[in-house]
C-alpha cells in the first residue's frame, strides 16, 4: 500500500513520533534522572531536564551496589555465552548441512523444536542436572553393583555453571544452517577435489564466509547473555558470582530509606552501557548479516 | 598423464538407476568428450570419476590402480566446475594457491607457481583481485588455473563453458584445446554441446538415458552415427529422419507416395522391415530429380541457408549455398543421394549397416562439413 496523500504522510509520521516516544521515553526518564540531585528527582512533577550530577550519581552506585564485581561477572557470562553459542551453532549447523547421514533431518528437526522451549520452560530440570551432575552415574553405579556412592559434583556458584546450560542454541543453529545452504555445492565440492579435509573446509572456507553472520549472531547473543536474570539467579549463591542484573536488586532504595531514585536510574545507565556499546559497534554487520550474504 | 578404465560401472539414487553399467577405457594424455543430453548421467560419470560420487557397482581404474575407495585428492584428478566454484572470500592467487596450501607446500614456492600458472592463463595482472571482480571468462581461467596448478593426472571438465556466451565459448574452446596439447594431460569434458563435442574430442562418448550410445573418433561418429538418437544428436543442423519401409519385391524404399529404388540384393538382405532413414541436410542436394517438398521458412546462416519443410509428416531441412534462389511456399525438388542414406532398424533404434551405393557414387559426393552454431 503505497500512497502519497498529505493526510496519508501526516498519520505515518504521527505514528512513527508516537512509536519513536514510547521506545525512547524510558531512556529519557533514566538519562534525566541519572543526572538529577536527591530533589529534584523527587520533585513533582518530574522534570526531563537533565542536569549535572551524572558522574556523582553513577559513582554512588558504582559503590552501592557494588558494580565492579558484577559488570566484571556479567561481561565474562555474556562473553562465555556469545562465545560459546556462537561456535556451537556454527558446528552443529556445519554437521547438519555438509554432512550425508540418515539422522540428518530428524537432529536437525529436534534441534528446531527447542526454539519452542526457552530456559525458563524448561528451568527446573536444567538446574536439577547442573545441581547434581553426578547423579546419572551415581543411579548406574547403584543399580549395578548396589553400592550408594557419594561423589558432589555441581556447577552451583561456577561460570561454567552461569554459562554452560546457556549456550544451547537453536536460533544460531538456524541461522547457521540457512546461510550454509545458500552456499553453491561446488565450494565444497572444489575444496575437496584440492585435497581439503572437513575441518579444513570448516575453517578455511566457511568461518570467512561467515562474517557477517558471526557478527550478527555476537550482538543478539551477548545482549541475550547479558540480560539473564532467572538463570544467575538460581545458580549462584555466592556474592563473589553476581551479576550485574541481580544487583539492580541491591540498587533499589530500601523499603524506609531515603527515596534516592537519582542513584538507582545511575546505575541502571551503567548497567544499560555494555550492550548498547556492542549493538553500536556491531550494527553495520547486524543489519548485513540478517538480510544478505557475502557473495 | 594416465590411463582410466571404468568397468560395469552402475549408479542408482535410492531405487532409480541411472547409469546401467558403463564400460569405457581412455588412453593416457586422450582427450575425451562426454556428450549427451541433460539427464543422461553424463555428469554423474565425470564425478564418480572425481570421486565426488560413490560407485554403486563396478570398477573405476586410473593407471591400472581402482580408485573407488579413494578419497578425490588420492586420485590425482583436478576439476573445473560448471559454475566455476571459486573461493569467493579469497584473491585470485589465494583461489589458484589453495590447492598447494592445503599440500603444505612452502610460500615462496607457491607464490612461484601461482604467478607460473597465471602466466599461462593470463591473469597475471589480476592477482590481487576478489572473484567478485572478474568477468566470465576471466572466472574461467581462475577455474582453469586452479586445476592446473596442481598438476594432475587427469583433468575433468564438467560443462565448463555453458556459462559463457557464445563468442566467449570458442574463445575458451580454443584455449581448452590449446591447452591441452600443452600439458598432455589426460582430460574428459562433458557437455551437452555437440559442436563443442566434435571439435574439442580425440574420442566421442554419445551418452543416452545412462547408457554409452557410441563411442568413437567424433567424424566416425558423424559419418556413421550407430543409433537414431547419436543420429539426431550429432550435427547441426540435426539429421533428417523419417520412417520408412523395405519393399523387397519392387527392390525400393517407399515413405509417403514416394518410392526409392534400391539394389535387389541390398532389398533381400534388409528384409520386409520398418526402418528409419536418415539423411543429413548438408547432403540432400537440389537436383532436377527427386523428392518435391514445399518450402515452409528458411534459416540465413550467411555461408548458405537451411530450408525447412516437411517429408511424409517429419520435419525436413536442407542446406542449400547462399545462390540458390527460393522462397517460403515454393516447391524444391531435392535428390537424397543413395550413399548418404543412413538405415536404422526401428525396433531397436541400431544402425543397419548396409552400404545402399556403389563406391564410385560416394567418391564424388561432397564431403560434409560441419555448421558454426
Amino acid at each position: 500500500m503505497i500512497q502519497r496523500t498529505p493526510f496519508a504522510n501526516a498519520l505515518t509520521y504521527g505514528v512513527m513520533i508516537f512509536g519513536f516516544l514510547l521506545l525512547i521515553g524510558p531512556f529519557i526518564v533514566i538519562l534525566a534522572g541519572a543526572s538529577q540531585t536527591f530533589q529534584q528527582v523527587n520533585a513533582i512533577p518530574f522534570s526531563f531536564v537533565p542536569q549535572d550530577r551524572l558522574f556523582e550519581n553513577m559513582g554512588a552506585a558504582w559503590s552501592r551496589a557494588n558494580l565492579g564485581t558484577a559488570m566484571l561477572n556479567s561481561f565474562v557470562m555474556a562473553s562465555l555465552v556469545t562465545v560459546g553459542k556462537v561456535a556451537l551453532s556454527a558446528l552443529t549447523a556445519f554437521a547438519i548441512v555438509f554432512f550425508r547421514t540418515p539422522l540428518k533431518g530428524f537432529f536437525f528437526w529436534m534441534v528446531f523444536i527447542t526454539l519452542m522451549l526457552p530456559l525458563e520452560v524448561r528451568v527446573v530440570p536444567t538446574y536439577a542436572v547442573a545441581a547434581d551432575l553426578f547423579q546419572p552415574v551415581r543411579l548406574l553405579i547403584s543399580t549395578v553393583t548396589g553400592l550408594e556412592v557419594s561423589v558432589d559434583w555441581n556447577l552451583l556458584n561456577s561460570y561454567a555453571g552461569l554459562t554452560l546450560p546457556l549456550i544451547a542454541t537453536a536460533t544460531g543453529t538456524f541461522l547457521y544452517r540457512q546461510f550454509y545452504l545458500t552456499l553453491p555445492d561446488e565450494l565444497a565440492e572444489a575444496a575437496r577435489m584440492d585435497g581439503s579435509g572437513a575441518i579444513r573446509f570448516f575453517i578455511d572456507m566457511l568461518l570467512p564466509l561467515s562474517r557477517t553472520n558471526m557478527l550478527a549472531l555476537t550482538t543478539i547473543m551477548f545482549v541475550y547473555g547479558w540480560n539473564q536474570y532467572l538463570w544467575p539467579l538460581l545458580m549462584v549463591t555466592d556474592p563473589q558470582y553476581k551479576t550485574t542484573m541481580m544487583s539492580l536488586v541491591a540498587l533499589l532504595p530500601a523499603d524506609n530509606g531515603t527515596p534516592d531514585w537519582n542513584v538507582t536510574l545511575a546505575g541502571s545507565l551503567i548497567i544499560m552501557l555494555p550492550p548498547l556499546i556492542v549493538v553500536a559497534v556491531l550494527q553495520r554487520w547486524f543489519v548485513r548479516g540478517l538480510v544478505a550474504t557475502e557473495k | 598423464m594416465a590411463d582410466i578404465t571404468i568397468r560395469a560401472v552402475r549408479k542408482s539414487y535410492g531405487k532409480n538407476p541411472t547409469l546401467h553399467g558403463i564400460d569405457l577405457a581412455f588412453a593416457s594424455g586422450e582427450f575425451v568428450v562426454i556428450l549427451g543430453p541433460s539427464g543422461c548421467g553424463k555428469s554423474t560419470l565425470l564425478r564418480m570419476i572425481a570421486g565426488l560420487e560413490e560407485i554403486t557397482s563396478g570398477e573405476i581404474a586410473i593407471n591400472g590402480k581402482v580408485v573407488n575407495r579413494l578419497e578425490p585428492r588420492e586420485r590425482g584428478c583436478a576439476m573445473v566446475f560448471q559454475n566455476y566454484a571459486l573461493y569467493p572470500h579469497m584473491t585470485v592467487a589465494g583461489n589458484i594457491g589453495y590447492a598447494l596450501k592445503v599440500a603444505g607446500v612452502p610460500k615462496a614456492e607457491r607464490l612461484r607457481r601461482i604467478e607460473e600458472t597465471a602466466k599461462i592463463v593470463g591473469l597475471s595482472d589480476y592477482l590481487d583481485r576478489k572473484p567478485a571482480a572478474l568477468s566470465g571468462g576471466q572466472r574461467q581461467r581462475v577455474a582453469m588455473a586452479r586445476a592446473i596448478i596442481r598438476e594432475p593426472n587427469v583433468f575433468l571438465f564438467d560443462e565448463p563453458l555453458s556459462n559463457l556466451d557464445a563468442k566467449l565459448r570458442v574463445t575458451m574452446r580454443a584455449e581448452i584445446r590449446k591447452l591441452h596439447q600443452r600439458l598432455s594431460a589426460t582430460s574428459i569434458f562433458v557437455t551437452h554441446d555437440q559442436v563443442e563435442a566434435m571439435t574439442l574430442a580425440d574420442k566421442l562418448v554419445v551418452m543416452n538415458k545412462g547408457v554409452v550410445e557410441q563411442v568413437g573418433q567424433p567424424l566416425d561418429i558423424y559419418h556413421r552415427p550407430a543409433s537414431i538418437f547419436v543420429a539426431s544428436f550429432i550435427g547441426s543442423p540435426a539429421m533428417n529422419l523419417f520412417d520408412a519401409a523395405v519393399d523387397v519385391d519392387n527392390a525400393c524404399l517407399t515413405f509417403g507416395g514416394t518410392k526409392m529404388p534400391i539394389d535387389r540384393g541390398l532389398a533381400t538382405r534388409l528384409g520386409a522391415r520398418q526402418i528409419t532413414v536418415g539423411i543429413r541436410p548438408e547432403q540432400c542436394a537440389v537436383a532436377p530429380e527427386g523428392v518435391s517438398l514445399k518450402v515452409d521458412f528458411i534459416e540465413e546462416l550467411g555461408s548458405g541457408r537451411v530450408i525447412h519443410s516437411e517429408l511424409n509428416g517429419y520435419p525436413f531441412a536442407a542446406s542449400v549455398d547462399e545462390h540458390t534462389r527460393v522462397r517460403p511456399g515454393d516447391r524444391i525438388t531435392l535428390e537424397l543421394p543413395l550413399a548418404h542414406l543412413h538405415l536404422f532398424d526401428r525396433e531397436t533404434g541400431r544402425r543397419i549397416e548396409i552400404d545402399l551405393a556403389p563406391r564410385a557414387i560416394r567418391s564424388s559426393a561432397s564431403q560434409p562439413t560441419l555448421q558454426a552454431v
